[in-house]
């Protein structure tokens, strides 16, 4: 397609570029001038892709605009403060945002283990023939919306984990704090918790991950997995020795890319939680909370300064998850381009 | 790669060689053994045999302990106690014909094996679950034809449905989708047919968007044009912040596919002469057209579920409002969220009706993806094939005409 390697012969008719002589003959670089209708297109397509530029720009700026009345009110305390109370001039981030990030820390430790769990199945162990079915299955998983899941979590799992998270906090509650409930011993005690609220946002995060670290996986070499089995290894040294090394860049950036999505879910984690504004330190007591939480049960209240002041929540949040996910890009990336591997 | 673990030096004990030891070879000497196909991998009775045993003794052991000896209660206790002592009775019971590495082999494909099970079993679940709590509700036709609008929290399920929900969401989904796929599409040609430096960075953030939390979206959109530019919550707000959703998704599924589009029909069109514009409309995007399909009805399985952008925009109403650019628009999400969270029971009941009909909706969108998408760029299917071979001999029939002429075209009876 390309001219790079034309030879040099003086051909009857092209006219020669002047600032040649003869005996300095080099491959003419052939540009095709674009036709008027070529240019538009460039044009549209370009503004097209600039556009998700415009849209995340306008996104942030949005929220800045709308939020800095709230952020004039409180100044820096927005970032040390746990109440939420707008009417009164005292709210903060300070017990939301962790009390959500404490959720999605969760949710990654349920999830993790068995999304890679599941993508080590599908990509090593599970029979070939039901490998597309399988793939098929997680991203449908991904599909399925957030509020079916909230309703699964609300009415199917909370009534049935309660038995198992109050054997947590009687028997473990004494020797791992984070575990106790030093409320009365009744059921809703133990509901409506950080720990429900994770394990609902786990099973959200789980085709997550798994779709793409099985995508990783079923990349290593065919090469090294039949010298693996040749130097007479099981499968699971394979799996061990070459598999899980050649994926490690990008179940790195899968965990990370489900860390932001833990992060930003919503609608599930509102409908199950109760929420306070304390910072969490029992994860299986009753109540929780999250910035996204937050903003989807408070929107209604009318005065501009409460709605400024989720604007400025949203902010934080918009800014947290475009940075965890933009770095998972940056590390899945290199994991695809075989950077990861070159060592 | 430098150690691996080393296989089972020890002659093949009854597990390693079951495939092979028959009862008449084992007692031959000198006499030439018949060749037999040596069986590699699959699996054996005692595969078998060694499973269910860990399985039935850990059930029995669980029982025991769980319900009858110590005070622990609830099913999810039980069952992640059974999953204890399985693993913990396969490996007993292992240890007993295999050797450390073997039993370490086989425990790691256990737990494979159990952790796809259980994402699968959950997903069962989910929809299983949730059809069953929404057939009281959605068996009456009513549900699919009536709109709350005259009826009260007590009222029995044969009043009220959600028509206005699923008219709503239908709406804003295919505003969404209008917004959406030419914007989408269009990005994704720009990535792979421009390309430059910038396609990089928008690549990035295209990545990033997909992941951008829905709440937020849900909130640009009430900060731009309900609060700034003061319209009324609408169907139409809705459909703008599903956009924001669903363009990243569109873009990056298209983008896949379009990159697979082989480079030789873009050569092939260039050297005919072909602008870029040209050979992106009449070659690289029919070529494309399955995946393209799919990427969009993706887009619109995700789009049709998102709650919390549909929330903070569309605004509640009970009533029937087929028009999305005037006035509060519910949808199915937001029908689910609002009477769920109501304590009646007739209203929870419509509540799953509600999830099982977006169930179903996206389902049929993502099982229709991929029906469609189950082709690679550039395969036809077989209609396509069947016109392209009846072309193929009409010509060949005129070839064969003209071929009496002064002119023979091709030999006969060659292709």
């Amino acid at each position: 397609m390309t001219s790079a390697a034309e030879p040099a012969a003086p051909y009857a008719g092209v006219p020669r570029q002047p600032d040649h002589g003869p005996d300095q003959d080099v491959p003419r670089a052939i540009t095709a001038p674009a036709t008027p209708g070529d240019r538009v297109f460039r044009g549209v397509l370009r503004l097209a892709g600039f556009s998700v530029f415009a849209i995340m720009g306008l996104i942030a700026f949005f929220l800045i605009l709308r939020g800095t009345d709230a952020l004039r009110t409180v100044g820096w305390s927005f970032l040390t403060e746990q109440k939420w109370q707008t009417a009164a001039h005292n709210f903060g981030i300070a017990a939301v945002l962790p009390n959500g990030l404490l959720i999605a820390v969760i949710a990654l430790v349920i999830a993790v283990p068995v999304a890679i769990g599941t993508a080590i199945f599908i990509s090593e162990y599970a029979p070939v023939r039901l490998r597309a079915a399988l793939v098929s299955l997680i991203d449908l998983m991904a599909a399925i919306p957030s509020i079916v899941y909230g309703l699964w979590g609300l009415f199917f799992l909370q009534p049935r984990i309660i038995g198992f998270v109050r054997w947590m906090a009687n028997h473990l509650g004494d020797t791992i704090p984070f575990l106790k409930v030093r409320i009365g011993d009744i059921n809703t005690s133990y509901t409506s918790s950080t720990f429900i609220a994770g394990v609902v946002v786990s099973l959200m995060i789980i085709p997550i991950i798994t779709s793409l670290s099985r995508e990783v996986f079923s990349q290593a070499p065919q090469g090294e997995r039949e010298g693996a089995y040749a130097l007479g290894s099981t499968r699971w040294g394979m799996v061990r020795r070459v598999v899980l090394p050649f994926g490690k860049g990008g179940v790195i950036g899968a965990v990370m890319l489900g860390f932001g999505r833990a992060m930003g879910e919503t609608i599930a984690v509102a409908l199950i939680i109760s929420p306070n504004f304390e910072a969490i330190t029992h994860i299986l007591e009753n109540g929780a909370n999250s910035i996204s939480a937050l903003i989807a049960l408070r929107f209604g209240e009318s005065d501009s300064l409460s709605l400024s002041a989720l604007m400025a929540a949203g902010l934080v949040l918009f800014a947290l998850t475009l940075l965890v996910n933009v770095l998972a890009g940056i590390v899945i990336n290199r994991s695809r381009s075989g950077a990861a591997t070159a060592d | 790669m430098t150690t691996l673990d080393l296989p089972p030096v020890a002659p093949p004990g009854p597990a390693g060689a079951a495939a092979s030891a028959e009862p008449d070879a084992t007692g031959a000497t000198d006499a030439p053994r018949p060749e037999k196909k040596l069986r590699i991998g699959g699996v054996t009775r005692d595969d078998v045999l060694t499973v269910a045993g860990a399985a039935a003794g850990s059930l029995a052991l669980d029982w025991v302990l769980y319900e009858r000896v110590l005070p622990f209660s609830g099913a999810f206790g039980f069952l992640i106690c059974w999953y204890l002592f399985f693993l913990a009775g396969y490996s007993v019971l292992g240890r007993l014909q295999w050797n450390p590495m073997m039993v370490r082999d086989r425990l790691v494909a256990v737990v494979a094996w159990s952790s796809g099970l259980l994402v699968v079993a959950l997903i069962a679940d989910q929809i299983g679950y949730v059809a069953g709590r929404g057939r009281e509700a959605a068996q009456h036709l009513n549900f699919f034809t009536e709109s709350m609008e005259h009826t009260g929290p007590l009222d029995q399920l044969t009043s009220g449905g959600a028509l206005n929900a699923i008219v709503g969401s239908l709406e804003q989904l295919g505003l969404a989708t209008l917004f959406a796929v030419p914007l989408g599409i269009a990005a994704a040609v720009f990535m792979s047919e421009v390309g430059g430096r910038a396609a990089r960075p928008v690549r990035t953030l295209v990545e990033a968007m997909t992941a951008l939390p829905s709440i937020v979206a849900g909130l640009f959109i009430l900060g731009v044009v309900i609060i700034t530019f003061g319209f009324e919550k609408s169907g139409f707000a809705a459909s703008l912040a599903l956009t924001v959703m669903m363009m990243p998704i569109v873009t990056r599924a298209a983008e896949v596919v379009i990159r697979l589009v082989p480079g030789t029909l873009r050569e092939a069109s260039y050297a005919l002469g072909g602008s870029q514009w040209r050979t992106v409309w009449n070659v690289v995007l029919p070529t494309a057209r399955p995946g393209l399909v799919t990427a969009v009805v993706l887009g619109m399985a995700r789009g049709v579920g998102e709650t919390s952008p549909v929330l903070l925009t569309s605004g509640f109403t009970s009533q029937f409002n087929g028009n999305p650019f005037d006035g509060h628009q519910v949808s199915l999400p937001l029908y689910i969220w609002n009477y769920v969270k109501q304590p009646y029971d007739g209203m929870i009941a419509r509540g799953f009706a509600a999830g099982l009909t977006l169930m179903g909706v996206v389902l049929v969108l993502f099982v229709t993806a991929r029906v469609i998408g189950g082709r690679r760029p550039g395969q036809l299917t077989r209609a396509q094939r069947r016109r392209i071979d009846r072309e193929a001999r009409r010509l060949e029939a005129a070839a064969a005409g003209a071929a009496a002429g002064p002119y023979p075209l091709r030999p006969q009876g060659q292709p």
